[in-house]
């Protein structure tokens, strides 16, 4: 405002009259009651449409964070698994869903004279998950391999990665035994050198920085 | 191809051009604008105006059947829209049902196969139309100043229906759709930092299970439909408001301005 004196807030009116200063005006005013209303009405729109959309997206991605609870499953009696071949089973990932929960896993006997690193009397289940995109793979005993139908991962007899695209080797399920029985129980993932992290989905790497670039899922139970 | 003028209703009949008209300003017009229901809808919405605007604005010399290309992709999105519904009333999204009420309604009910045949195989047409009329507007440079954002529109429209696509493998149910959606998916998890937890929102958590079929039908019926009809009416709104461009072979009309640019 060029002159101070001139205390009319807008242009002159009809007539060249300066228009009336509104009631309450005073120089400097940075607030007046219409701005006022025009916060507080969209500031009340704002506050509904959150109160409609946070509770919508929060229940959308609240599985993200809900844990199903640890199931363990009978898979057989402990003399039906030897050392030198897998037996398939299958057995109940997710109750309620069909055939669609099953999954099938190839469980073993340790076999402490072969593999240094397995004890004897404990059990070993690998998952038929492929770890390059998830499809199932396949036992084969005469090669002593695990072939993966969609994409020719190959994998030997550990479970370790002998060829195609997996980038890991194959997952496992934790076992015990129950009254002569062998169950299994939740699904871990392992590095290169077999130690268990804690399960993760096919494609991701294990093992050094890609446990930083793959962070652990809370939805996933931890690492046994 | 014209409509014969008589079966075309008196609003939406072609305008007058301004001041060749015989003079009859809107109060003569609204004497004019006969008794039935489209003088009665126009006379209460001035719809007409809008429409006949639309429907008879001017397009560049040289428009051609390549122009068409998204007005069929438009009614490709049409034909998926109402074979969709018909096929909701007898899909279950239930991961022990859904395969099973697939194959009654392909093999039971009446016309199920076609209508089934039709929202598939249109799916199909849909994206091949897409990448025509998209080919069409970078060749002929339609993208360009002022069209920029109606290209936007229209990639952001491109993967919604690749969206539709994904999620509308899965509902059959069978092993096809269900080893391709676990592939899917994992490839979504293999994306660094966010790809696992983005996995687990497409999934409802760390395994397949009723969720995911629930929220890929969702998703693939409700949520995604709804966008692309929006982005639709943007889409249009933006081509209406711009007009189309020419074909890149016709010369630019020579005026005093551009032979002035020329001459410099």
């Amino acid at each position: 405002m060029a002159d101070p004196a001139d205390k009319s807030n807008g242009p002159a009116g009809a007539g060249g009259l300066p228009s009336p200063d509104p009631p309450g005006y005073f120089e400097g005013e940075s607030m007046n009651r219409r701005k006022a209303l025009t916060v507080a009405g969209q500031a009340v729109g704002g506050i509904a449409g959150a109160v409609i959309v946070l509770p919508a997206v929060g229940f959308a991605v609240a599985p993200i964070f809900d844990r199903p609870e640890e199931r363990w499953e009978s898979v057989g009696p402990v003399s039906r698994f030897t050392g030198d071949t897998y037996k398939p089973v299958v057995f109940t990932l997710v109750e309620g869903i069909g055939e669609a929960g099953k999954t099938t896993a190839y469980v073993r006997r340790g076999d402490p004279g072969t593999f240094s690193s397995e004890s004897a009397g404990t059990y070993i289940a690998l998952s038929t998950r492929c770890a390059h995109l998830g499809c199932p793979v396949r036992f084969v005993s005469a090669a002593g391999n695990f072939i993966c139908p969609c994409h020719g991962g190959v994998y030997d007899f550990e479970g370790k990665v002998i060829g195609g695209p997996p980038v890991r080797p194959l997952d496992r399920f934790q076992t015990r035994v129950r009254d002569g029985q062998v169950q299994l129980g939740p699904r871990y993932s392992v590095t290169s050198q077999l130690d268990p992290v804690r399960y993760r989905d096919p494609g991701e790497f294990t093992g050094g920085i890609w446990n930083i670039l793959y962070p652990p899922r809370p939805s996933t139970p931890p690492a046994p | 191809m014209k409509l014969p003028d008589m079966l075309i209703p008196g609003p939406l009949k072609k305008p007058q051009k301004p001041g060749g008209g015989d003079g009859a300003g809107p109060v003569e017009r609204l004497k004019e604008t006969p008794a039935d229901l489209v003088g009665w809808v126009d006379e209460r919405t001035g719809g007409a105006s809008f429409l006949t605007g639309m429907l008879y604005r001017k397009v560049p010399k040289g428009t051609n059947w390549f122009y068409t290309l998204g007005s069929a992709t438009l009614f490709a999105f049409t034909v998926q829209a109402v074979t969709g519904v018909f096929l909701a009333m007898f899909y279950t999204p239930s991961t022990t049902q859904a395969y099973g009420s697939i194959v009654h309604l392909t093999n039971d009910v009446f016309l199920g196969e076609f209508v089934r045949g039709m929202h598939k195989w249109g799916a199909s047409v849909m994206i091949i139309l897409i990448w025509l009329h998209m080919a069409r507007t970078f060749v002929f440079g339609a993208y360009k100043y002022p069209r920029e954002l109606n290209w936007v529109i229209g990639v952001v429209l491109l993967i919604l229906t690749m969206v539709m696509g994904f999620t509308g493998y899965l509902l059959p149910f069978d092993q096809r759709s269900f080893w391709a959606t676990v592939v899917g998916v994992n490839i979504t998890g293999t994306g660094p930092l966010v790809g696992p937890y983005l996995a687990d929102f497409l999934r409802g958590g760390a395994e397949f299970e009723q969720t995911t079929l629930a929220r890929f039908y969702a998703i693939h019926m409700l949520l995604v439909p709804g966008l692309i009809i929006a982005l639709i009416g943007a889409h249009l709104y933006l081509v209406v408001k711009l007009g189309t461009t020419a074909p890149p072979w016709l010369e630019p009309k020579r005026t005093k301005a551009t032979v002035k640019e020329e001459r410099v």
